[in-house]
């Protein structure tokens, strides 16, 4: 809602020294959002008249028209004699009534004027246009005033040019604060001073000789006014000043009844439609609409009519869109000349309508038809119901007064009857809710500068005004007295906590894993959960995969990324990409995220009620319609894991970093990870780690670690041999076990053996290392993997790996023949699981 | 070397003569000191210690003394190998310092050399800011809470008091999901069947709220941080995946005055001491009365307000940045949550985390908070 301060000030005897900055600070406070103040002909300084074209003289062999005018500006030059001024507009004529600015004056944006020659001409001033007085931004030509304005006059005050305008976004429950008549209360209420209610007028009494109306479905249109206008003066358009108040308030003067429409609207909040009475077929009807009916709205666009959609009806079918857009067919025609008569021809019966529409219907009406109106958007937030007939009235006073129409006597006013809303609320709420103490009287005086009755002592009983159909319980009053008293007086205290239990394991474990990844040289990166089919193919993700089972959205960002990620990787390597595509070469990143993992058969979600907690399967049914989230983490990795230096050779981030990455995440989780190898896309069939941990007893899969599949790569325009791993954190949780118990250090010697076998080359060394650690027995402390080697002494195939072996017993010096002898067995346990040979022997 | 003498013999020994035991020992002593470096001090240490050495040999003689003559004679033997070993132990030691001294020198290295051999990852900033401010609460006894982000409708606007026709719903522009049964025009447009809802993506971190009622007894302080998503294109504002963080306090007796001391003590904690705080009244489905919380430009303090010649970047010459909103949690809402309205009231606020670390570090740009760009996330390290 922009509200002009000038126009403010109508209702309001504001200080004369109040800016729009000072009432933007009263109204903050108050609770109305004042975006910002404009300030309109910031910098404008006359000479700024009127003047009245004498003479225009076409100059050629421009490029564009060009004129040359004599204007006469009165006494206003100094001279009296007519000021000439070279023009680069053309849609006025001899004996239009012009604003000129003369040399000396300046225009907003700091636009001085002075004499100055120009397409050889001495050009003496300017004939201004609406946006170089900063009067609206939709036209470009010049001002032309109606002739009744005197040559000569100040064309600053004129036009009102110098004002400020409150720019007020009015939140859904103050719906009356998109009038000036709601604003001008909070102003009023915000400085202690009365308001004068442009809704109090008089009304005629409601009598059965109006237009006819005829209300079949009152729950959606609980009351209606319509009045008639007669003998409008077709030569009669909008004044100045109710053209300069539409477009202050951010609207386009159209035509005087429009234009009348539109302003008591913005006064009083009450949207109004003006019939064409000539077009109209018999009595105004309000109804729902047939399933299918058509409808053709005031922009033009046919309407297919759906069974909720409220309709405005006369004999021949719908002819508007309740509360949200008239017909075209009974719309009010603008006043047309004849070519041959000379006749002027247009509506000059009008019939007024103000009603009263269900927000609920509207609002449904709207998002339907997508049509958001100045009209839906009140009846949406609630319209002053009572407002309607002073509405009518002032319509129709402005309309006998401006269109020189005569007022019928008929008053058609239909009310289906309401009462009073009444509100039961402790005196001492309002101090509950704050914190602190008002007393009853301020509670009071509160509720009533708002427009409420209040009765009763310790129970109040609380009358809300008709305009406020947001207060509807004691917490909407104590809301209103808190904001009223002032946000700003409330107190600082801080409530009595009973303690907590902390962070949880699980997000203790999240940032010890990013701690951890990131300690590790990876750079966390956390992505966009969107994706498309495309992603998977090139991941080579196959048909019938379960990752390709997504949770699609309706109304994506973009076509090609509808779908929510099932796995972390699209999107980390997408930044993977993005980086290098930036010139960073070695990149190690991570991410840590949910991915959403539908069965299909999830059911739709109940609609519980909320007057009440929900049923317990109620709840079940809630999260049954929801897919899977688990939270995973994934590392991508690329160019450089160890850079070159003067310390000597780089080295190549590979798989085998991916599958330590793993590692680091489960040793977080102090779970024990089985790596073995795997073959899952997108990676490289004889380099991909499967990763298993024990859940509930059983090796359970979560993820995968190693290098990328070179096609992946290419696909995706990856650097070459990016690896990756991803795991499911949930499953990773669930393997940890209870409290670590701590190891027993032995001060014993410790007695260490070194064994090179050989194997096949297809023998994993994970297979190797855990038969050799089962033949050691208890008295080997830990065993390390120093060396692989393969070659001609090995053979063909095989490969030899040497472990060094530490023993080490808890209670004693291990005695060369125990050493050996574990040894011994440790070698048997590898040859016989993994057919193992001692090198060299 | 002479036979031990069993019987008295008065032959004097040659190399026992005093004078002659004093000729080695200066001869040892003067070769020490002469010895320019180890390595020749460890031949002079053979020729003049050694077992070789005159005065070892000389050592050997004294048996071949009457028992008389042998305690003058041992005596100064002693005296004189003692004299040289002490010689050699302070040449000895002469020598290594100097050696040691050359040698660290020549072993001295540029310490300034530049070591990125694994250079450091870094967790990104909206992580770590969000753990920080969780630590906030977390401190004062708030616990944790979280929710999915593919969420029922129910949870993210119906149990919040946004009815499906209220004017709120269409101010969060929200992802819906498609429930694949065909029925998928329902674009939160309020126009679908009554008895089943849709899945959306959720729109805010609020619906965590009402999980948290729904598991918990009152009295319940969470704090709940989370993605969440609207449908807004990517620009330097705007991201349709963002961070927020909200809070939810119910129990009894709760006031706007402990929502106000919370806010208090979160910024005397995020920015540090001496910023007001203030509340402006607003408009929230879900808390009545309802507020936008502000807090005083920690960079200006309020100092560019009117003041173009030093404008403010952090809050716009403003003088305040708002944070976020907050309110009474209204009655409502612990109705669907089954709490006794009478009895627990609540307060709760949220706000973003973007926004926040936009604030804060003077980010100018959304995108580079999205886009994982690492050199835009490796200054931030580990913590923030």
């Amino acid at each position: 809602m922009r509200v002009p301060l000038s126009w403010l000030r109508e209702y309001v005897d504001l200080p004369a020294t109040e800016t729009g900055r000072d009432v933007q600070a009263k109204l903050v406070a108050a609770g109305l959002e004042v975006e910002r103040v404009e300030q309109l002909g910031a910098g404008l300084k006359g000479p700024l008249v009127v003047g009245n074209v004498l003479a225009i003289e076409e100059l050629t062999g421009f490029k564009k028209p060009i004129r040359y005018c004599q204007v006469d500006v009165s006494t206003a030059n100094g001279t009296g004699e007519p000021q000439n001024i070279v023009c680069g507009a053309t849609n006025f004529r001899v004996g239009d009534k012009v604003v000129v600015i003369l040399p000396g004056g300046v225009l907003p944006g700091n636009f001085e004027i002075s004499a100055r020659k120009t397409y050889g001409r001495l050009s003496e001033g300017m004939i201004c246009s609406a946006r170089e007085l900063g009067m609206g931004t939709d036209h470009d030509g010049i001002v032309v005033l109606p002739p009744e304005h005197e040559v000569g006059t100040d064309a600053i005050e004129l036009l009102e040019l110098v004002d400020e305008v409150l720019d007020i976004a009015v939140t859904p429950d103050r719906g009356y604060c998109l009038s000036m008549r709601g604003v001008a209360r909070e102003t009023a209420i915000a400085y202690g001073l009365p308001l004068r209610d442009p809704a109090l007028l008089d009304v005629p009494e409601p009598n059965p000789h109006g237009y006819e109306v005829k209300i079949s479905d009152p729950v959606g249109c609980d009351r209606f006014t319509a009045r008639t206008v007669t003998d409008l003066d077709l030569e009669a358009h909008s004044p100045i000043w109710l053209q300069r108040r539409l477009q202050k308030a951010g609207m386009r003067p159209i035509s005087l009844a429009v234009d009348i429409t539109n302003y008591v609207m913005l006064e009083l909040g009450q949207p109004l439609h003006a019939y064409d009475k000539n077009r109209l077929d018999g009595p105004l009807g309000v109804r729902r609409a047939q399933p299918g009916e058509k409808l053709t709205t005031l922009d033009g666009v046919q309407r297919i009519l759906d069974s909720e959609d409220l309709v405005i009806t006369d004999n021949s079918g719908p002819i508007g869109l309740a509360g949200v857009m008239g017909g075209a067919h009974t719309e009010i025609a603008d006043a047309v000349r004849d070519e041959e008569t000379r006749e002027l021809h247009g509506t000059t019966e009008v019939v007024i309508e103000a009603a009263h529409f269900d927000p609920v219907a509207v609002a449904r009406t709207g998002r339907r038809h997508k049509l958001i109106s100045e009209a839906s958007k009140r009846f949406e937030r609630g319209v002053d119901p009572q407002a309607a007939s002073a509405a009518a009235q002032r319509t129709v006073d402005l309309l006998v007064l401006l269109a020189g129409g005569t007022a019928e006597a008929g008053v058609t006013e239909i009310v289906s009857p309401s009462a009073p809303r009444t509100i039961a609320m402790a005196a001492d709420h309002p101090d509950k809710v704050a914190g602190m103490e008002y007393g009853r009287q301020a509670v009071v005086r509160h509720l009533q500068q708002i427009g409420c009755d209040v009765y009763g002592s310790d129970e109040l009983t609380v009358t809300v005004p008709s305009w406020r159909p947001d207060l509807a319980e004691p917490n909407d009053l104590a809301e209103e007295v808190i904001r009223l008293e002032g946000y700003e007086t409330l107190p600082s205290t801080l409530p009595k906590i009973p303690p907590g239990r902390g962070l949880t394991e699980t997000q203790r474990l999240l940032r010890r894993i990013g701690r951890a990844l990131a300690g590790a040289g990876y750079v966390e990166a956390p992505t966009y959960p969107f994706l498309g089919e495309a992603v998977f193919d090139q991941l080579g993700i196959e048909t019938g995969d379960p990752r390709r089972r997504t949770v699609t959205l309706l109304n994506p960002l973009s076509d090609e990324e509808p779908a929510l990620r099932t796995t972390l990787l699209p999107g980390l390597l997408g930044a993977l990409r993005r980086n290098e595509g930036r010139g960073s070469r070695d990149l190690a990143l991570f991410e840590t995220g949910l991915v959403f993992l539908p069965s299909g058969e999830e059911p739709a979600p109940p609609r519980p009620g909320v007057d009440r907690r929900p049923l317990d399967e109620e709840i079940a049914a809630l999260d049954a319609a929801l897919p899977h989230q688990p939270r995973h983490v994934a590392v991508v990795l690329a160019g450089a894991r160890e850079q070159a230096g003067w310390w000597g050779q780089g080295r190549p981030a590979s798989w085998a970093d991916a599958v330590q990455a793993a590692r680091t995440v489960a040793c977080e989780a102090g779970v024990e990870l089985t790596v073995s190898s795997g073959q899952y896309a997108p990676w490289h069939p004889g380099r991909c780690a499967a990763l298993h941990v024990v859940v509930d007893g059983e090796q359970t899969l979560i993820g995968h670690a190693g290098e990328l599949h070179p096609r992946v790569v290419k696909a995706l325009g990856l650097p070459e041999r990016t690896a990756a791993m991803e795991l499911d954190l949930e499953l990773l949780e669930r393997a940890r076990t209870g409290a670590l118990v701590a190891p027993r250090v032995s001060t014993f010697p410790v007695a260490t053996q070194d064994v090179a076998l050989v194997v096949d080359a297809s023998v994993p060394a994970n297979e190797v290392e855990s038969a050799l650690r089962e033949g050691a027995g208890e008295l080997l402390e830990s065993l390390r993997l120093f060396d692989i080697f393969t070659g001609e002494q090995i053979g063909e195939g095989r490969k030899s790996l040497a472990y060094a072996l530490r023993f080490r017993a808890a209670d004693r010096t291990l005695t060369a023949e125990e050493t050996s002898a574990a040894r011994t067995a440790a070698v048997a346990a590898a040859s016989l699981r993994t057919g193992a040979v001692l090198r060299g022997a | 070397m002479s036979a031990p003498n069993k019987s008295y013999d008065p032959v004097e020994v040659e190399a026992l003569k005093p004078e002659e035991i004093e000729r080695m020992r200066d001869e040892a002593v003067a070769a020490i000191a002469a010895a320019p470096d180890l390595k020749t001090l460890r031949e002079v240490k053979a020729a003049h210690v050694g077992d070789r050495s005159p005065l070892a040999l000389a050592n050997r003689e004294l048996s071949a003394l009457p028992p008389h003559a042998r305690a003058d004679a041992g005596k100064r033997v002693g005296q004189a190998r003692g004299a040289v070993n002490k010689a050699l132990a302070a040449r000895q030691e002469e020598l290594e310092a100097e050696r040691d001294a050359r040698v660290l020198v020549e072993e001295a290295v540029d310490v300034t050399l530049p070591y990125d051999r694994i250079p450091l990852g870094a967790r990104h900033p909206l992580t770590t800011l969000a753990d920080r401010i969780t630590d906030v609460f977390v401190a004062m006894g708030y616990e944790v809470a979280e929710g999915p982000e593919v969420e029922a409708e129910w949870y993210n606007f119906d149990a919040l008091n946004i009815a499906k026709d209220h004017p709120a719903r269409t101010m969060q522009d929200t992802f819906f999901v498609d429930s694949g049964r065909g029925d998928g025009t329902r674009l939160g447009d309020g126009l679908g069947p009554d008895a089943s809802g849709d899945v959306v993506l959720r729109t805010h971190t609020s619906p965590v709220q009402i999980r948290s009622m729904l598991d918990r007894e009152p009295p319940v302080y969470v704090i709940c941080p989370g993605r969440v998503y609207r449908t807004d294109e990517l620009d330097a504002t705007h991201t349709p995946v963002f961070h927020q963080i909200e809070l939810l306090a119910v129990d009894e007796g709760l006031t706007m005055a402990d929502l106000k001391g919370t806010l208090d003590h979160m910024v005397l904690s995020l920015f540090g001491e001496g910023l007001k705080t203030r509340l402006r009244p607003n408009y929230f489905p879900f808390t009545e009365p309802s507020a936008e919380m502000d807090m005083e430009c920690y960079v200006c303090h309020g100092a560019s307000v009117g003041d173009p010649d030093n404008p403010c970047r952090t809050c716009s010459s403003e003088g305040w940045i708002e944070l976020g909103g907050c309110g009474m949690v209204n009655p409502r809402v612990l109705a669907a949550c089954g709490i006794d309205a009478d009895r627990y009231s609540g307060f709760a606020f949220g706000f973003g985390i973007e926004r926040l670390l936009m604030f804060r570090h003077n980010v100018e740009d959304m995108r580079d908070m999205v886009e994982g760009d690492v050199r835009f996330t490796r200054p931030f390290g580990m913590e923030i």
